[in-house]
């Protein structure tokens, strides 16, 4: 189901579906791995742990370090799923691969395997 | 995909240049994988956003890039950061967090970047010219690079600036490319006044419509003045770029390379239209505070106030001075550059922020009651990261509104007749 992997890895969670994109920046608070976006649908949700399916990223490119800040501080999603490439995300997940090894798992799902994602399924990703 | 290398990239990649510049290649190849690219290309310049402070990992980062020998390879550029070095005891930061934030800017300095600290880059004197590669990131300066100056940069972000600029190398695709730079989305104005165009209020709430309809494509508007200034298009930019991943829009018969639909437009194309219904909506949307309420300061310049809108602020404010607390965000550049003005703007109460923002960092403090500002983008992002209620208004709107303490708008131009 998978189209291509943008950081390898292996994860398991239950699914946060968004409805939205989410700018992490401004977006997700990375000391508690909340999402704090005033206008997004799912404000209040918690990521940490989770598998994190959203559309896209939105907005600043400040959006790599908060990422890359909540996997140093172990509150961000055990991986990511998108629908379309996004190289902020990517970008945040490698340069905490690289500094700390810890790996989040970023994937760019086919449209059907997005869509077939419900809220709460658990994922698991394997390489 | 394998991304195609030359000579040169292997040698970065081989650790011929340092630990650093490995390391700095090795992001930008797997960017090109991810981006699936097919080679890299040279640019110009870089402009820095890395260097605002968001916590231990950028600071890790850069010490990583520095400690390993990094320099940058092209002339290089810094976004704000989290202090005011000119003012700094407007900033309300701990002292850890001080000092961290002081030490991410002194490494990005020490990696030869040039200490600008703004957000606002295209309003240096040296700027991209048209048609030139380079790697800028801040979202607002993208839009601004792509649409208005006609450079081609795509959405870097925190990491890949500094990484582009210590090698002097991006992946080749997306706004690098004429096919990536053609609109896929096109949005008319159509029941928009004439006089609503004279209404600096316009432009932010454009802007915000921009980002919701486009997403994160192309888009060319329809129906905007010829003679749009670059103020005006910096702040349908700025807020294009919040609500949306906006990076290059075209501007029919205003930007540079639209001077007609069959110049910018892709093959496939899907319509749209603005109407003064939608504008007013989207207005609300970002502002959710009524016509006279009680206000409790103003905060304007995201993105960096131009000294054309220090001088217009500068004469606004002589006349009606501001009774609550007003905040002007601006590059020390264009502080340098209007001179004496400064002294009139402090004079008249108004507190001039320089290297950092109010939105980003702790500046506004003791505030009762929403925040007004001329700002799609502060509106935008203020709610969620200072917690407050926010106005938007025009310029002179916000001026007049601080000068009695409530909000005041213009709004004849924009209901139905």
């Amino acid at each position: 189901m998978n189209e291509g992997w943008l950081v390898e890895g292996e994860a398991r969670g239950r699914a946060l579906v968004l409805e939205e994109p989410l700018s992490f920046w401004g977006g997700l608070d990375p000391t508690t791995g909340e999402i704090v976006e005033v206008s997004h649908p799912q404000r209040g949700e918690v990521v940490t742990g989770r598998v994190l399916v959203l559309p896209s990223g939105r907005g600043s490119s400040s959006s790599a370090t908060v990422l890359a800040e909540s996997i140093r501080l172990g509150t961000a999603p055990a991986a990511i799923g998108l629908s379309e490439p996004d190289e902020i995300i990517a970008m945040g997940a490698l340069v905490a691969a690289e500094l700390y090894g810890i790996v989040v798992p970023v994937i760019v799902f086919v449209q059907d395997g997005y869509a077939s994602i419900q809220e709460g399924d658990n994922v698991i990703l394997t390489p | 995909m394998t991304v195609e290398l030359e000579d040169q990239d292997r040698a970065l990649l081989d650790g011929e240049a340092g630990d650093g510049a490995a390391l700095a290649m090795r992001l930008v190849v797997r960017m090109a994988e991810v981006a699936r690219a097919p080679r890299l290309r040279d640019i110009t310049r870089a402009h820095i956003d890395s260097c605002l402070y968001h916590g231990q990992v950028g600071l890790d980062f850069a010490e990583r890039l520095l400690g390993g020998g990094a320099t940058v390879a092209v002339p290089a550029t810094l976004n704000v950061s989290s202090l005011d070095l000119l003012h700094p005891e407007l900033v309300r930061l701990d002292d850890e967090t001080r000092d961290r934030a002081k030490r991410l800017m002194d490494a990005y300095v020490a990696m030869g970047c040039r200490p600008t600290w703004t957000c606002a880059p295209y309003q240096l004197s040296d700027r991209p010219a048209f048609g030139e590669h380079v790697a800028w990131a801040e979202s607002n300066a993208i839009v601004f690079a792509n649409s208005v100056l006609g450079a081609r940069t795509n959405r870097y972000g925190d990491f890949i600036d500094i990484c582009a600029a210590v090698t002097g190398r991006v992946p080749d695709h997306g706004l690098h490319s004429d096919a990536g730079r053609r609109a896929t989305v096109l949005l008319r104005l159509e029941d928009v006044p004439d006089a609503l165009f004279d209404d600096e209020l316009l432009y932010p709430v454009l802007g915000h419509v921009l980002g919701r309809r486009a997403g994160s494509d192309v888009a060319v508007i329809d129906g905007l003045p010829h003679d749009t200034s670059e103020d005006r298009l910096k702040a349908i930019g700025a807020a294009a770029a919040s609500s949306g991943s906006v990076a290059l829009f075209h501007a029919m018969g205003v930007t540079p390379e639209a001077p007609n639909l069959e110049a910018v437009a892709g093959d496939r194309v899907r319509e749209g239209v603005i109407t003064r219904a939608d504008l007013r909506a989207a207005r609300d949307e970002l502002s959710r505070v009524p016509v006279g309420a009680e206000i409790g300061a103003v905060s304007v310049g995201t993105p960096h106030a131009s000294e054309e809108q220090l001088h217009r602020l500068s004469a606004l404010v002589l006349e009606s001075r501001p009774r609550v607390p007003f905040y002007v965000n601006t590059g020390r550049a264009q502080l340098a550059g209007v001179g004496v003005l400064a002294d009139d703007l402090a004079a008249a109460g108004v507190t001039i922020v320089t290297d950092t923002c109010t939105y980003i960092t702790p500046v506004l403090h003791g505030i009762d009651g929403p925040v007004m500002t001329d700002s799609g983008k502060w509106a935008w992002y203020a709610p969620s990261l200072l917690g407050f209620e926010v106005a938007l208004g025009s310029l002179e709107d916000c001026v007049r509104s601080a000068a009695t303490g409530v909000l005041i708008r213009d709004e004849r131009h924009w209901e139905e007749r």
